[in-house]
Order: C-alpha cells, then sequence, then structure tokens
C-alpha cells in the first residue's frame, strides 16, 4: 500500500550540523542569489495575493453591502480572514459553497440559493458577487445567473447585484479592486446620469488602500478645502469602526446614493492609478465632469500636485492650514533629514504604494535602492525608472519586476541595504538580513493599529519620517559601544 | 469512565431549544429545514446533531475547504518538506504563516515555513500545469538541498483542468531521488477542511509511511504523538512531558515534524493521539496494518492531562506507573497553584465555544479546572464520533452547534450572554465588539502553548487577562 513512489527504504537521518551551516551560509552567496534568479516556475514568498480579496476590499466600502463570493467557501474564509488580521475588525462577507457537484452542474443553484438566505439573514442593501477560481474555470454565465435570480425572486427585481470575474490566476489583488469597484459603480449609476446636472462634488477613489487613517486624511483635506465630495468604496468606517458594546454588521460605506449621483460630479480623481486602471477608463468616458489619474500622495511632492490638481479643479486656493501642514512636515524634514540622508531601502509593494515609497526616499535624500514588485508592467517599471532618474539619489537604484520576496533576501544578503519599507510577509528577510521592516503596506499581521496611521499627505510624510528616523536612533543607541552612548542625538 | 452530569442554572433543554427555534425564525423555509437538525440541546449521550453535511449557501460559515485543511493543517506543519501550493497564488498565500504550528531550523535552509506556488497563469490553466510542475520540483530541490520531501498541494484549478499531478509526481521522485507527494486535496472537494485532513492522511498512507526505518533497535516505550501541530509551541509541551514519563517520542504528527520521523512511525509500540479528527485515519491504518494500537489523551488542563497519563500508563509496567505518578505529584501542586490565584477572579463565568474538530470538546474541563461552566459548543468540521466524544463533557442541555452560522452564532451569545468566547479570527471582532471577551482558541491568540502542564498557566493567564481585563469596563462612555 504504501510507498506509491517506488523508492528505496532507507534509515531516518539527520542533517549533521556542518551541513546546515554550509548551506545556511550557502543562501547568502552570490552562487545562490544567481540560481534563485534562475527560477522559472517557482514562485517563493510573493508579496501578491490574488484578485478576489481586492474585489472584496472594494466591496466592503459601500453602505449596507455585504460582499459575496461565487465559488469555494473556503476562498471567502481565507479573505475574510485576511481582512480579520490586517485591520482586526470584523469583515462581514458571504460565499455560495460550491462544491463538486457545482463542479459539474456549475454554481446556478448554489448561488440563488445563497442570495435568497444571504439577503434574508444579513439583511444588505447591495450584494457585490466575485468569483474565485472555480467558476471561472467550468465557465458560469453570471450574467444569466444573476438575470435567472432576479426573475425567481432570490432578491428583489431592483436590488443591486454588482458582479465581476476575478479570476485568481490572473493579475493581483489590485486588479480584483479594480474589476469591483467597476462594476459597483456601472451598476449603482445605472441610468443615473442626468444632462446638466452637477453635483458640485469631488468624486474620490483611493485605490487599493488598506490603511483606514489614509481615507481620514482624505476627507480632512477636503473638509479643510471646504469642498463637498464622495469618497468612493470609502473602508474607513467599515474597518475602523467603534467599540461601545454594539455590533453592526454595516458601521459604513459610500452612502449607495451619493455613489449613484457621483456620475454627475463636478470631478473624479483616482489616486490609484494601477489599482483603477479599468474603473478610470469607464469613468472618463461615462462620467461627468473632469477626470483625473494621479499618484498616491505620498511626500511632498505629490500631496503638493494632488493639493493643486484640486484647487485648480474647485477654483479654491490651497488653505492655509494646509500650508502650515506643508510647513511643519518641511521643518521635521530638515529636522531628521540626517538620520535618514544616505541610508540604502530595499522597498516592495504594489504599484501605486510603491511609486509612493521611491518618491518619499527621494525626497528625503535617501535611496531607494532595490525596488521590488511581485505582480508588475513594464508601465510601472518606467514609471519607477523616471523617478529615479530625476533625482541624484535614484541612481543606484534597481528594478526588479515580477520578483518575489526569496529573489528579495538573496538581494539584501549580497547587498546589504539599511532597512526594508513593505509589509509583514518580508519580516523573515528582514530579520535574516538584521534590518528594520517598516510596515506601511498591506497585509500588516504582526503589529497592532499600523493600518490607521496615515502614510499619505503632509501628516503621513510626518508619520513615516518619525517611524523610520526614531527606529535608525533606536538601533545607534542599542548597538553603539558604551563610549558612544550619548544624551544626545 | 463515567461522567457526572453537570447543570447550569438557568439552562433547561426547553429553554435551550426555545433560543435555537428563535433563531431560525428569520431563515428561509429550504434553509431553515436544512439548519435544525445541525442545532440541538445536549443529551448527554449519542451525537445530539447532524454533522459532516454541505454548509447552506449565502451564510456566514467559519469553515476553510479540502486544501486548508492538507496544507494548513496535516502537511504545512512538516518543517523539512517544501511544501508547494499548486495553483493560483492566493491559497499558498493565505495560508502563509497563519495556523501558528511553530517549527525549529533554520528558514530556508532545513525548515520552509515559507510560500511555495506555481503561481498559475491563464495559460496554465489553458495548457495545463504539469510540465511547470515539473520544473518547479527541480528548483526546489537545487534551490532546498536539505529538503528532505516535497508536497504538492493542489488547489482548486488542478483537478478541474484534469492536470496528472500524480504522474508528475512520481516521474520526478525517481529523477531528483527524493519522496514528491501528490496530495488531490482541491478546495471543492468534500464540505470542509476535514476531508482535506483525510486526503492528506490517506497520502501519507500511500507514500511515506513504510519507507524509512530507525536506526536503532526499537524499545518498549517507544512511542509517537500523533495530531499535534505545535500551535504555540504544543508540542514542545507534550513530547517533553511523554519523555519524563519515561516514554520515546519517536515523531510527531505533524507539528514540527520531521518527514522521515513519520515515514518510520510503523515501527512505534503505540500511538498518542491528541487531534482525533484529522489523524484518527491513520492511527487505524497502523493499527489494521501494523498492530500498533492508540489511544486518545487530552493534554488541557490538569484534570484531564493526569486521567491521561494514568490512562496511558495503564498500558504499561510498573516503571511507567510509577514515572507517571512521579510527574503528576511533581506537577499538581504547580497546576493548584495556578487555580488558586485565578480561580477566585472566574469562578461560575460563562463560556461558549466554537472551533475546529476537537477542542469543543478537550477544552472544556480546563475552563472547569478554573471554576467556569462551558454552555455552548461546536464545531466547524467535527463529524457524529466527534459529537458523540462531546455529549459527556458538556452540561446538559446546553446547546450543541454545528457549522454554525455568524448569524446564529450572534443570536446565542445574545441570548446566553457568555462572559468568553472561544473561536476563531473571523469571529472574534464581531463578539468583542458586541463587548464580549474572545479568545482566539485556534492560533491561541498569539499566546500559548496551552498543552500539558507547561501550556495550563498561559492558558488561565490568557483567559484571565480576556475576561478582567479592565478595558471592558470603559466600554460605555460616562456620557
Amino acid at each position: 500500500m504504501a510507498n506509491n513512489l517506488g523508492l528505496a527504504v532507507k534509515p531516518v537521518t539527520e542533517t549533521p550540523v556542518e551541513e546546515v551551516e554550509r548551506v545556511a551560509a550557502w543562501i547568502n552567496t552570490e552562487e545562490y542569489k544567481d540560481k534563485n534568479f534562475a527560477r522559472t516556475s517557482l514562485v517563493i514568498n510573493p508579496a501578491h495575493a490574488c484578485q478576489p480579496l481586492g474585489a472584496e476590499l472594494a466591496a466592503h466600502g459601500f453602505e449596507g453591502s455585504l460582499p459575496f463570493v461565487h465559488g469555494s467557501q473556503g476562498c471567502a474564509s481565507y479573505y475574510r480572514s485576511t481582512m480579520n488580521r490586517h485591520f482586526r475588525e470584523p469583515a462581514p462577507a458571504v460565499s455560495d459553497s460550491m462544491t463538486e457537484d457545482g463542479a459539474v452542474f456549475g454554481g446556478q443553484n448554489n448561488l440563488h440559493e445563497a442570495l435568497e438566505n444571504a439577503y434574508a439573514l444579513y439583511k444588505p442593501k447591495m450584494m457585490p458577487i466575485f468569483t474565485s477560481c472555480m467558476p471561472e474555470i467550468i465557465g458560469d454565465d453570471l450574467t444569466a445567473f444573476i438575470k435567472n435570480a432576479k426573475n425567481k425572486g432570490c432578491v428583489p427585481q431592483d436590488f443591486p447585484l454588482p458582479y465581476a470575474n476575478t479570476p485568481s490566476f490572473n493579475g493581483s489583488h489590485i486588479h480584483g479592486y479594480d474589476a469591483m469597484l467597476l462594476s459597483i459603480l456601472q451598476t449603482l449609476t445605472e441610468g443615473k446620469a442626468v444632462e446638466g446636472r452637477c453635483t458640485g462634488k469631488l468624486n474620490l477613489i483611493a485605490g487599493f488602500d488598506a490603511n483606514t487613517g489614509n481615507y481620514r486624511e482624505y476627507k480632512r483635506i477636503l473638509k479643510e478645502f471646504g469642498i463637498p465630495y464622495t469618497l468612493l468604496a470609502d473602508i474607513s468606517e467599515t474597518f475602523d469602526s467603534p467599540l461601545d458594546g454594539h455590533y453592526r454588521i454595516y458601521p459604513g460605506g459610500t452612502k449607495l446614493d451619493d455613489a449613484a449621483d457621483s456620475i454627475n460630479g463636478k470631478a473624479t480623481i483616482t489616486l490609484g492609478p494601477y489599482a483603477t486602471a479599468k474603473t478610470f477608463t469607464w469613468i472618463k468616458d461615462n462620467y461627468a465632469g473632469k477626470h483625473v489619474a494621479m499618484p498616491t500622495p505620498f511626500g511632498i511632492t505629490k500631496t503638493d500636485a494632488f493639493l493643486m490638481k484640486i484647487s485648480e479643479l474647485f477654483g479654491k486656493p490651497v488653505p492655509e492650514s494646509l500650508k502650515a501642514e506643508r510647513g511643519r512636515a518641511l521643518d521635521l524634514m530638515t529636522d531628521a533629514h540626517q538620520y535618514i540622508h544616505g541610508k540604502k531601502f530595499a522597498v516592495y509593494g504594489d504599484p501605486d504604494y510603491l511609486l509612493g515609497y521611491v518618491s518619499f526616499l527621494l525626497e528625503m535624500g535617501a535611496v531607494p535602492y532595490h525596488i521590488l514588485c511581485s505582480k508588475g508592467t513594464k508601465k510601472l517599471e518606467k514609471e519607477i525608472q523616471a523617478l529615479l532618474d530625476a533625482s541624484m539619489y535614484g541612481k543606484e537604484g534597481k528594478i526588479y519586476m515580477n520578483k518575489d520576496l526569496w529573489h528579495l533576501r538573496s538581494l539584501i544578503m549580497t547587498d546589504p541595504v539599511d532597512a526594508m519599507i513593505g509589509e509583514t510577509h518580508g519580516k523573515f528577510a528582514a530579520r535574516d538580513a538584521k534590518i528594520p521592516l517598516f510596515r506601511f503596506g498591506f497585509p500588516i499581521f504582526d503589529r497592532v493599529n499600523l493600518h490607521r496611521v496615515p502614510l499619505v499627505g503632509y501628516q503621513g510624510v510626518t508619520n513615516m519620517l518619525s517611524t523610520i528616523c526614531n527606529k535608525f536612533i533606536d538601533i545607534t543607541d542599542e548597538t553603539c559601544e558604551d563610549r558612544f552612548f550619548e544624551m544626545m542625538r | 469512565m463515567s461522567h457526572p452530569i453537570k447543570k447550569v442554572e438557568g439552562i433547561t433543554k426547553e429553554s435551550t431549544q426555545e433560543m435555537i427555534d428563535k433563531a431560525l425564525e428569520i431563515y428561509p423555509d429550504k434553509a431553515k429545514k436544512k439548519r435544525v437538525p445541525h442545532l440541538a440541546p445536549n443529551e448527554g449521550e449519542g451525537a445530539c446533531v447532524k454533522s459532516n453535511r454541505k454548509t447552506i449557501p449565502g451564510v456566514m460559515s467559519a469553515r476553510g475547504c479540502a486544501y486548508a485543511g492538507a496544507k494548513g493543517v496535516v502537511w504545512g506543519p512538516i518543517r523539512d518538506m517544501v511544501h508547494v501550493s499548486h495553483g493560483p497564488v492566493g491559497c499558498g498565500y493565505y495560508s502563509w504563516g497563519t495556523r501558528r504550528n511553530l517549527m525549529s531550523g533554520i528558514n530556508g535552509v532545513d525548515q520552509f515555513a515559507m510560500q511555495f506556488t506555481s503561481d498559475f497563469q491563464e495559460k496554465d490553466i489553458v495548457y495545463g500545469g504539469d510540465k511547470k510542475l515539473k520544473t518547479l520540483l527541480q528548483e526546489a530541490k537545487e534551490l532546498f538541498p536539505l529538503a528532505k520531501g516535497i508536497s504538492v498541494l493542489s488547489e482548486c484549478p488542478v483537478g478541474l483542468i484534469g492536470d496528472d499531478i500524480n504522474s508528475v509526481a512520481k516521474a520526478s521522485a525517481k529523477e531528483l531521488d527524493i519522496p514528491i507527494i501528490p496530495c488531490n486535496c482541491e478546495g471543492f472537494r468534500g464540505v470542509s477542511q476535514s476531508l482535506g485532513h483525510h486526503i492528506s492522511n490517506d497520502t501519507i498512507r500511500d507514500y511515506i509511511i513504510e519507507t524509512r526505518e530507525f536506526p536503532e533497535p526499537i524499545g518498549p516505550y517507544d512511542i509517537a504523538l500523533i495530531g499535534e501541530y505545535n500551535i504555540g509551541g504544543d508540542a514542545w509541551s507534550t513530547k517533553p512531558l511523554l519523555e519524563e514519563c519515561g516514554f520515546n517520542v519517536k515523531s510527531v504528527w505533524t507539528g514540527d515534524g520531521e518527514m522521515e520521523k513519520i515515514a518510520a512511525t510503523h515501527q512505534v509500540k503505540l500511538n498518542v493521539i491528541h487531534c482525533y479528527r484529522s489523524m484518527n485515519y491513520m492511527c487505524k491504518v497502523m493499527e489494521e496494518k501494523y498492530g500498533i494500537p492508540w489511544i486518545e489523551l487530552n493534554f488541557f488542563g490538569p484534570t484531564k492531562i493526569r486521567n491521561s497519563l494514568r490512562k496511558l500508563a495503564e498500558l504499561f509496567d510498573d516503571s511507567i506507573k510509577e514515572k507517571v505518578e512521579a510527574v503528576i505529584a511533581k506537577y499538581d501542586p504547580l497546576m493548584q497553584a495556578v487555580i488558586d490565584e485565578y480561580k477566585p477572579r472566574l469562578e461560575g463565568k460563562k463560556v461558549m465555544l466554537y472551533v475546529g474538530g476537537l477542542r469543543p470538546r478537550h477544552t472544556v474541563n480546563a475552563y472547569e479546572d478554573l471554576g467556569m461552566a462551558v454552555v455552548g459548543s461546536g464545531y466547524e468540521f467535527a463529524h457524529g464520533d466527534d459529537y458523540e466524544r462531546t455529549s459527556p463533557e458538556m452540561p446538559e442541555a446546553t446547546v450543541i452547534y454545528d457549522d454554525i452560522t455568524e448569524y446564529e452564532f450572534e443570536q446565542f451569545a445574545d441570548t446566553l450572554k457568555p462572559d468568553l468566547i472561544g473561536s476563531g479570527i473571523k469571529e472574534k471582532y464581531l463578539f468583542q465588539k458586541m463587548g464580549i471577551p474572545f479568545r482566539q482558541m485556534h492560533s491561541w491568540d498569539y499566546s500559548g502553548p496551552y498543552h500539558g502542564y507547561k501550556g495550563f498557566p498561559t492558558f488561565a493567564r490568557d483567559v484571565d487577562m480576556a475576561i478582567n481585563s479592565p478595558t471592558w469596563s470603559l466600554v460605555k462612555a460616562p456620557f
């Protein structure tokens, strides 16, 4: 029965200590790095997840919205627990629990039964549907299934059921975010465009951003400007709700009416162009007013650009309060520059964040040295290169597109840096290299509250800079010889 | 062992049934009909509820899939193997380091708590992934020369597109001279993680067991510890405990596990099983095929540990019995000190449990050691034999729930007003928002170990910390 492989039966062995030590040293060498980079098929420690995770994030960003996974239930549990761990908040979502018979007969029955049950139990105002692998492979026809569901009365005819195909074998979580957001906006705005009407509002899209502090920061900035706005896919309340003894399944999100009327907005800005490429293309063709895609405002220059764009679109000057904030951020930057200037960083993450890290570091005279995206494009590479080319601190920067964190480990072990910026999954590499990891990205499983600390805007500059510089000072204090341990730093 | 009937004030068969009926009112008829057999008052014996059935679509279920049972539970914890999540990137990503099955060794050198994936793209779906698999197995062998074996864990697409991972594994195993285990654990198979456990047990049976032999002669006290996953270091408590009792623990399945020792487990004299649900299959195989008896033990809380060790000693000679009594005599006062410290603060507190396949019954007595009462319990993926084992542990007429939906759980908690809920990450924040203290009982909430004498003080501290944290008294604002 056993030994189906037909290999010889061998004695149990222990790997000799010397052999372990030899390999432990070998994996830090140039030779190993070359072998590691020669990989064509095995992916090791990738820094990206699959499309449906992003779809779920977008779906959580609307009022009364219950994310709905069409596929295996295990998928839904994985997405939910990832959200739970990062935000330390509930992440209510359902699945239609497709199993083997679904693979044979298709998932229509599951979808219909699930819609009826979820509608009765959780009383949502909308259920954005997105797919995991199984229905994508067997070719379920969501358009027909959903139409049939409404005709059968599983949910009322006018109940919004946006849906997106989010195959996990294509793209990453940011593409799922894009597909789901697009479908939600298409569904909610259908027939809502009114010729000549203008809400006077700015529609703002953050992109795949799992930092609730950033959303609050955008809202604060717009309030300072005194500009009416609709923040689309606003997860700031969903994933940062107060503890007061009552559980609210839908604690926030963009109001469905506001989302519907966003098509009549005065202007629409996306601050996550890589995570909203399709959505933005559609918005340009369908939304009233002006349309702008610009980088996530990490650092001074990008924040300046964002504020100037708002100022231009709405004909309002940048408010004094934000000017003062800029001045205070600059004050810190000059106060703190000596602790970060010239330091080399390895940075990795999603495209929109990655661009932000690079420009922030360059502004500080720090060196973005190894720049890695485990799911990126030539366009992204060009854009990062342009940032590097524009700064004398960018000369040494090398970009690694579609490489994983095991590649990054080889890079930092053979060509060391002072620190890493990324998310939790890089902690093993950072530990091996004995350098700090700054957790600015998604997900963060191993620190509390960081997802609430804004990274965008002038306030974001202040937060990132304080975190980084104080850590470097801590390291000096913890590692310097006694005679160099001083009162002042 | 006969069990005294435990009672909780205010809980009767009628009150529990009323609570169940009320929670089901909201369901559409078809769904209600399906849910009814999964919820019942405890009858004290037999399986009170139906189990191991499909989850009804559209509810918030805590269940995972067969892949999760294979990767997360059975295969993943084996430290010296490369475990390849074969298919798209997500499954391996979400199960990367999220179970807390700790491992010894050097990461990437002789221990591989990492995310290895074939990262399927559209072309792999269209043309199949077998060729890619063959190449990646070579790459894994080359980059991780100290890996003792490779498991290939199929994700949904692999089974749907008709790839033949078994042939690739067999050919590559010969070529690379390393065990390569194909595990057809696609997530759509079965109704929960449970089938993934079973499939993984079967692959151990078919590909691993008997392929290694211990070089030293087998002694009378050579045992294996089965269904111990080293969550938060549990095995680093239970293995030394068994050793202190005079046993040689030749292998641990699979927490901090070593492939070769697992492969030689057919030589041991006894299998000690902790998590029955996930590994009873291989215990039964080893019993039938090699005549190895097995015994179920419970390492939660001093009462159960004491009973378990004595039950174990009964199978051996006086030298073991003496050692076991000495161990109990050594630890009992230490455990009593823990109880003396915490019981005054925990006496009479009520707990609801909802975990995977073992802890909803195995931890009941550990709470009782601290003076607490479990007023509701249930499993994500248990079978009838688990519920049979649960009834005698639970107080009379308390609610038993199978594959509970988040809605029902919320309703029950609202009625029973527990002082603590022990469940998973997906439930944690919901109940904390309700103001109910909570501990994750899959991952020990980033604490542990909870097993054995080493674990109980930590368990008691954590339960006390959760319930008596002063933060709860500040939840209601004074204005």
